[in-house]
Parts: structure tokens; C-alpha cells; sequence
């Protein structure tokens, strides 16, 4: 028995597959390996098989994980490119290895947030952004999981937000708290509607570069 | 990705039905392509990716060299709303391109209440709706499937409609089409030639006129165009293409498992299934090719589950042969076979036992009807001991929910049939306590009624609807008379199958009906969200159309109906020897049976069920 972890890419269509599609669509390319995926013991077993840090919809990624177990001694190889046969566009899996290290050791994820503004970036936008990135306290409003409105300070979950800009775009290389709690990027423009209503973008768009642990290497 | 659909996309429901790029969706280099076709579904994405009909013709028209065929889907209120205010035309899934150039756009239409999401979707790709108003050769605009089998409430819209199975036609055509183009025809020079090819049906080279009690008074063939145009079938299912290698959809769909199609046609003969007349003669896929495309189905796609499809699935010769040879393979690869159909007087422990090795959800049989007397009427040809046989052995078996379906409003019912609808659910429960191993699971036994509405091309094309007061008194009857708490009673709505009925034997008079209403906000009208019949109350009344003529009226022997151009292969004079039988109460045997002479067998060249 091995416990196995896929690292992989999610970008461009399957941005929009949600997350129990996802693992559907997984299910469905195991069969493709010679893998036997373990499952639960129970009257309706199913695979065990989770998604780590699961990725809101839309948002793009280049480190989603996988953890599972096979009832076979693997140490993943040649996995990764028979699982690749069998994805959508935009799916791709990286690598296929040993899980050694515990999920909890996963502190810091590192997103690139565009900030699109439609007639321009308006002048000194980049500068107001840094100050406000940069606060002791940034409450937003967010939807907590029983569905009501909760007031929430992001602002000792970022870690370290570096503000850059380009045609009409304000690219920020953040690094925010990954779990308990993790912080969606996507809330900083939350943040931004909040408190510069007049420095709303017009749309923003989310990748995950990297996902860290808490010396700031990446998690493997 | 287009930027406007990035945006858009957040805001709307499952936008995973909206980007493409599944597994095996076919992606082809635009410089290589001389045909776009874009094929549409009236329906959502989840409807239409699962319709087997749908992926055949999918992998036919990409098969043709320079052919790019791609889908399309009839968006989702939140997401037509956000594309008309974006500015943004339907677009294929596979390139995301804008459909409006394509050069060939077709439709699958299965059921009636399908028609204003043609329209809709029509107009969202900037297509003209009528065909009239479409004068050059592109986009062609074509339809196929069961619910052409009278085109006449969409006649205006259509330029071509297709009849019977597509795999060969659906080719012929388009080669015609691509000849038209590169030797520059007119429309109409095309559509004359497209008339001469077997199996396609040209609305607009038919002239109709009525009487003035609003019946056919006469349909004239134009331009050479023939009198009668016959569906294709394929001859062979052994040499006809079947999808082993489809699309897997990333997101669920409703039939989220291989379609492993057995057989068409269906030898039973229920005298008021049009599936069952216009899908004839039976033939039959060889249980080796069954097995060897079930198992690369599965291999291909991942899914663990397959279903045996056809309009019978129990009727196949070798079924339980094929399960055995499907076993090995299932039980290592953790694959589950499940039956969509059970017929109640061929269902076995045996065949149960291979069925769902481990998940004993529900099984459904159909009655459709309350008494012997109207099973005989409708030639379902089900007895009640058969049933609870069947349900005695399930329970036995372990299973501990049942579904019985059957249908109100059936020619010559009582209420009688009614109350006998509620008997049956009783001896159903009765069979449990006898049967079950263990009771301390309880039982759920679920009656659903359908009000049956009368089809073209079947033995009830003649009767009349009976009418919505009546319908919902029968259903408070059955309501009144279900008393057992384990026995759940859910009836449809009536007020869509009032309008099902009217589209399903209308006239061309009813393309005005179908452009109203749609100019009214119909769209995805076959859901209940969307669904208003106020609406179509609202379009009839403008269009001085009165439904009850097409829904309530019986029609007399010499009456030519709507659709008298099409045949289906069956012979109308069947239908009314069937229809006959019917009144009298007299059940024709299946054509495994003895052979009954319905003239489907003149399509294979005499000798059906191979």
C-alpha cells in the first residue's frame, strides 16, 4: 500500500470544472494506470482520494495537489504521463510521487492577482493599493460556510503583496495564509471595493504560482 | 478564451457546460476545414450530451474529411441573459467561435417542447428565424430526430429536415451541400436537389392547403419533390459507427455513463409508443461487437458504469450471454451494468443478480395502465401476475423501492382503470410483506402518472386528448384512492402535456403559434422553470388557433393528416388496423412472435429482427 500525491495544473477550461467534477474526472482517468485506488470500507465504497486546498471556480493554477492511496507499493512513475491520455484541456499533471511530508506543513500560497480596469489603471491606483495592502486591518464582508455575512480581517493573512503595472492592468504577486483559515486572493478585491470603491477593477483574475511552507520553500 | 465569455462566467451557473475542451471533444485546424457545422442540441448541456443519437452523428460528421462538426447547446436562462447583454452570439463549444457563418447549422429534436429553444437559439446566433428570410446557401439550416417525424409546427424555420437514423444521410447531405457550394447553386437549386435524396424531407417544396373546418385539404409536392418521404434507417448496426471513443464531459450530465446501444427498434408494439413504430424494423448489434464496445467504451473513458440501452433492453436475444461475458471484465474493473428498461414479464433472478452487484437502489417497471382490459386496449401485453412476480422476486432479492409508472387519459379508460392503477400499488406493497427478507428496512413503492398524449405515426394518431378537467379529476381520483402511507403518488403537470399535444399532430399553422410565443420569452419550455402556459394561451388566442382542435378532436379514417408526407415505414393502414384492434380490445403479438405485417420489414429488404 503507497500513498500517493499528483501534483498538477488547472488553467484555461478546466479552470471552470468545480471541485467535485474534478474528482470525478480523476476517477475516471485512474483506470487508465495500473493502479488500484484503495476505497472506503463502507456499504457504497468509494475511491480515497482528496483534493488538497481545493481551487475556487474560474481561478487558474500550476500547484494543485492530489493525495490517494493504491493498495499497491508505488512511488508514482510513468503515472503522470498515462493520467495525461486521458484529461480535459487545461488539465495537466506534473508529477506523480511519494507523500511524505503532512498537509499541514502547507502554510503560504503565492497567487498572481490581475486587476483589469477597462479604461485604464486610474493614476496613483498602484501606489493607493500598495498603502492598502499594506494596513494593520482590512475587514471585508464574507459568506461563511452557513451562508450568512461575517465580518472577516484579511489583513494578517497576507503575507506579502509586491504591486506592479502594465497596460491597463495591476498585477499583484501576493503571498497569502494557505489554511486555517486560507485566504481567497480573489477577497482582496473585496477589500479594494471596501475601502477604494474608486479603484475597483473591472475584473480580476487568479493564479496560483506556488504553494509554500512556512520557511517559504515549496511544498511538495 | 474569449474575454467577454471570461467574464461573463462567474457569474452564471455550471460555466463548466459552457467552455468545451472534454475529453475527446474533436478540435481541428481551421485551415484544414471547408464545412463548419454546428450541431445543436435545444436543449441544456447536461440534456444533450446525453443523448446517444447526439455522439453517433458527432463522430459521423467528424469522420468526413474537411468537416468540422461541433456543439452546441442551448444556454441557461442566467447565461443567455449575461450573453445578449454582452452582445455575445451562440457559440460552438469546440472553438468558441460565433455560429451565425457556419455553413451548416442543425438541430436534434426529440421531443416537441423543444421548438422555441430553436427559435431562441436561432436568434441568439443572429441566424434569421425563418427560412424564408435565409436566401443564400449558408448557414443551411437542418433538423433531425424523433420529434421530425411531423416538422409541420416548424416547417417555416427549416430548410431541410432529415428523417429516421442519420448515419448515412446525414453524409449524403452534407456532400451534396459542399458540392452546392463549391459549384455556387442557389438555396433553391440546392434544396430541389436535396429533395431527390432519400430520407430528407424540404418543407418549403410542399404546398398545404385546408378545408374550412381547418383540416389538410391537400399536400403538393413541388418542384419534382416526392409524394412521400421515407425515413433511413441503417440496414446493419454490425457495420454502423458506434462511439467507443466520445467525449466525457467534465461536468455531470444526466446519463453520466457509457450508452451501450444494443439493438434498435423494439418488437412490442404498445399501441401508443411512437418510439416503438418509428423506430422499426428491430435489428440487432451482435453480442460480440456489444461486448467488444462495452469494454472499449469503458477503457476509453473511465466510467464505471454502463448502460444497456434500447427501447427494450430485456427483449435482446442474448442479454443475460452478454452480461456473462461482460462479468469478468465488470468485476475486475469495479464496472456496473444498469437497465434502463424492465419489462415486467421477462424480468429474472438471474438477470437481476448481474444487475448492480452491490448498489440495490430502485427498479422501475411500466404497467402504464390499471386493469387487464386497457393493457389489452394499448397492447402492453403485461399481466398483473407477471408484475407481481417480477416485484415478488426484486423484493426477495433485496430490493426494497419500486417505481410504477403508468399513464392517465389512455383511450377508452374508466375509472375503473383509474382505481386500478391504486390496486396494483397495494398488491405491489402486499408482495413486499410477503417477500422481503428483512422488513425492517421498510419499503417505498412510487405509482407516477403521465397523462398520455396521442403521437403521429401510432395507432393513436386518430384519438383525442381527453381534456385538462378531466385529466386532473383523475388524478384526484387516484389521489383519493392511494391510502397506504409506503406508497408515494407523484403526477405530472398538466399543462405541458396540453401543449405537447398540440405540437406533437399540428399543422403548419401552428409556426405562427410557435414564433409568438417565443417572441414572448418561450425558450427552454420543456422546463418547468420556464414553462408558462399562460403564454401559449396568450399565442393561441392571437394567432386565432384553437389547441383543442389539434389536442381534443377526434380525427375520422379519411381525415389526411399533417404529416401524411412522411412515412416512418409503418403503413398508415397498420396503424388503423392496430387502432381498430385497440377499440375492440384485441392484443397483437409481439413481431418476434409472428410477424404482423406493419411494412417496416420493406426497409430492410424483408426480413427483420437479425
Amino acid at each position: 500500500m503507497s500513498k500517493l500525491r499528483l501534483l498538477f495544473v488547472k488553467e484555461a477550461q478546466a479552470s471552470y470544472i468545480s471541485h467535485l467534477d474534478l474528482i470525478r474526472t480523476f476517477q475516471r482517468a485512474f483506470p487508465r494506470t495500473e493502479l488500484e485506488i484503495k476505497h472506503t470500507q463502507g456499504y457504497h465504497p468509494h475511491p480515497i482520494m482528496s483534493i488538497v486546498l481545493p481551487l475556487p471556480v474560474g481561478q487558474s493554477s500550476d500547484c494543485e495537489l492530489l493525495d490517494f492511496e493504491v493498495t499497491q507499493e508505488s512511488d508514482g512513475a510513468g503515472i503522470a504521463e498515462t493520467l495525461n491520455t486521458g484529461m480535459p484541456l487545461g488539465l495537466r499533471v506534473l508529477e506523480c510521487y511519494a507523500a511524505s511530508r503532512p498537509i499541514r506543513e502547507l502554510t503560504d500560497l503565492r497567487a498572481d492577482v490581475e486587476l483589469e480596469y477597462d479604461g485604464g489603471v486610474p493614476a496613483g491606483g498602484v501606489d493607493a493599493l500598495r498603502q492598502l495592502f499594506a494596513r494593520d486591518s482590512l475587514v471585508i464582508e464574507k459568506r461563511t460556510k452557513r451562508k450568512d455575512l461575517a465580518e472577516v480581517d484579511i489583513a494578517p493573512m497576507i503575507h506579502s503583496a509586491i504591486l506592479t503595472e502594465a497596460d491597463g492592468i495591476i498585477r499583484a504577486d501576493v503571498t497569502v495564509q494557505a489554511q486555517n483559515p486560507g485566504l481567497n486572493p480573489q477577497l482582496l478585491g473585496k477589500a479594494i471595493e471596501r475601502y477604494l470603491p474608486e479603484l475597483t477593477p473591472d475584473f480580476i483574475r487568479v493564479r496560483r504560482k506556488a504553494i509554500l511552507d512556512a520557511e517559504g520553500r515549496d511544498f511538495r | 478564451m474569449d474575454k467577454r465569455l471570461e467574464r461573463i462566467l462567474p457569474r452564471v451557473q455550471k460555466p463548466a457546460r459552457y467552455v468545451g475542451g472534454e475529453y475527446n471533444a474533436v478540435m481541428k485546424d481551421k485551415s484544414e476545414v471547408d464545412t463548419r457545422i454546428a450541431f445543436c442540441f435545444p436543449d441544456t448541456y447536461e440534456i444533450g450530451m446525453s443523448n446517444l443519437g447526439m455522439r453517433i452523428l458527432y463522430g459521423v460528421m467528424n469522420q468526413i474529411p474537411g468537416v468540422w462538426c461541433e456543439r452546441v447547446f442551448a444556454p441557461w436562462g442566467d447565461m443567455e441573459q449575461e450573453m445578449r447583454k454582452a452582445g455575445m452570439p451562440l457559440f460552438a463549444l469546440e472553438s468558441g467561435d460565433p455560429i451565425t457563418s457556419y455553413d451548416i447549422v442543425a438541430f436534434s429534436v426529440g421531443y416537441e417542447m423543444a421548438f422555441p429553444a430553436i427559435l431562441n437559439m436561432l436568434d441568439l446566433a443572429g441566424i434569421p428565424i425563418h427560412s424564408s428570410e435565409r436566401t443564400s446557401l449558408t448557414p443551411l439550416v437542418i433538423a433531425g430526430g424523433t420529434a421530425m417525424y411531423n416538422a409541420e409546427p416548424v416547417a417555416d424555420f427549416i430548410d431541410v429536415v432529415s428523417l429516421g437514423e442519420g448515419e448515412e444521410i446525414t453524409v449524403e447531405l452534407v456532400e451534396l451541400h459542399c458540392q452546392a457550394r463549391r459549384e455556387g447553386w442557389t438555396k433553391a437549386e440546392f434544396l430541389r436537389r436535396a429533395a431527390q435524396l432519400p430520407g430528407l424531407y424540404i418543407p418549403s417544396l410542399y404546398d398545404v392547403t385546408y378545408h374550412d373546418d381547418g383540416t389538410v385539404k391537400a399536400i403538393t409536392p413541388l418542384d419534382g419533390a416526392p409524394a412521400t418521404v421515407t425515413k433511413r434507417i441503417v440496414r446493419d448496426l454490425d457495420k454502423s459507427y458506434f462511439p467507443v471513443k466520445t467525449i466525457v464531459p467534465s461536468t455531470e450530465i444526466v446519463q453520466d455513463r457509457v450508452m451501450l446501444e444494443l439493438f434498435r427498434g423494439c418488437i412490442r408494439g404498445c399501441r401508443f409508443c411512437q418510439a416503438g413504430y418509428v423506430y422499426r424494423p428491430v435489428r440487432n448489434r451482435s453480442r460480440e461487437l456489444c461486448a467488444k464496445y462495452g469494454v472499449e467504451s469503458c477503457n476509453d473513458s473511465g466510467y464505471q458504469e454502463v448502460t444497456l440501452s434500447s427501447l427494450s433492453t430485456s427483449d435482446y436475444p442474448p442479454l443475460t450471454e452478454l452480461c456473462d461475458e461482460l462479468e469478468e471484465f465488470c468485476t475486475q474493473r469495479h464496472v456496473n451494468l444498469s437497465l434502463p428498461s424492465l419489462r415486467a414479464d421477462n424480468f429474472s433472478m438471474n438477470l437481476m443478480q448481474r444487475l448492480a452487484r452491490g448498489r440495490k437502489t430502485g427498479l422501475t417497471f411500466a404497467p402504464e395502465a390499471g386493469t387487464q382490459r386497457l393493457r389489452d386496449v394499448i397492447n402492453k401485453n403485461v399481466t398483473l401476475e407477471e408484475l407481481l412476480r417480477s416485484c415478488h422476486t426484486a423484493f426477495a432479492g433485496g430490493y426494497n423501492a419500486v417505481k410504477l409508472y403508468f399513464m392517465l387519459g389512455l383511450p377508452t379508460e374508466t375509472d375503473e382503470d383509474v382505481l386500478g392503477i391504486a390496486d396494483i400499488a397495494a398488491r405491489v406493497m402486499h408482495e413486499w410483506r410477503e417477500a422481503a427478507p428483512n422488513k425492517n428496512r421498510g419499503v417505498r413503492i412510487t405509482v407516477s402518472t403521465s397523462w398520455f398524449v396521442p403521437k403521429p405515426h401510432t395507432a393513436f394518431q386518430w384519438e383525442p386528448q381527453i381534456t385538462r378537467e378531466e385529466y386532473e379529476r383523475r388524478v384526484k381520483l387516484l389521489r383519493e384512492a392511494i391510502t397506504t402511507k409506503t406508497v408515494t403518488y407523484n403526477w405530472h403537470d398538466s399543462a405541458t402535456s396540453v401543449i405537447e399535444a398540440v405540437l406533437a399532430r399540428g399543422d403548419r399553422k401552428l409556426c405562427k403559434v410557435l414564433e409568438t410565443v417565443w417572441r414572448k420569452g418561450a425558450t427552454l419550455d420543456a422546463w418547468e422553470e420556464y414553462f408558462s402556459f399562460d403564454r401559449w394561451q396568450e399565442a393561441f388566442a392571437e394567432c386565432g388557433v384553437d389547441p383543442a382542435f389539434y389536442a381534443n378532436r377526434r380525427r375520422e379514417k379519411d381525415e389526411l393528416m399533417p404529416w401524411s408526407m412522411i412515412s416512418s415505414g409503418v403503413t398508415e393502414a397498420y396503424l388503423w388496423r392496430e387502432y381498430q384492434r385497440a377499440k375492440e380490445g384485441v392484443t397483437t403479438p409481439d413481431c418476434r412472435t409472428h410477424c404482423n405485417g406493419c411494412g417496416a420489414n420493406k426497409l430492410v429488404g424483408g426480413k427483420c429482427d437479425v
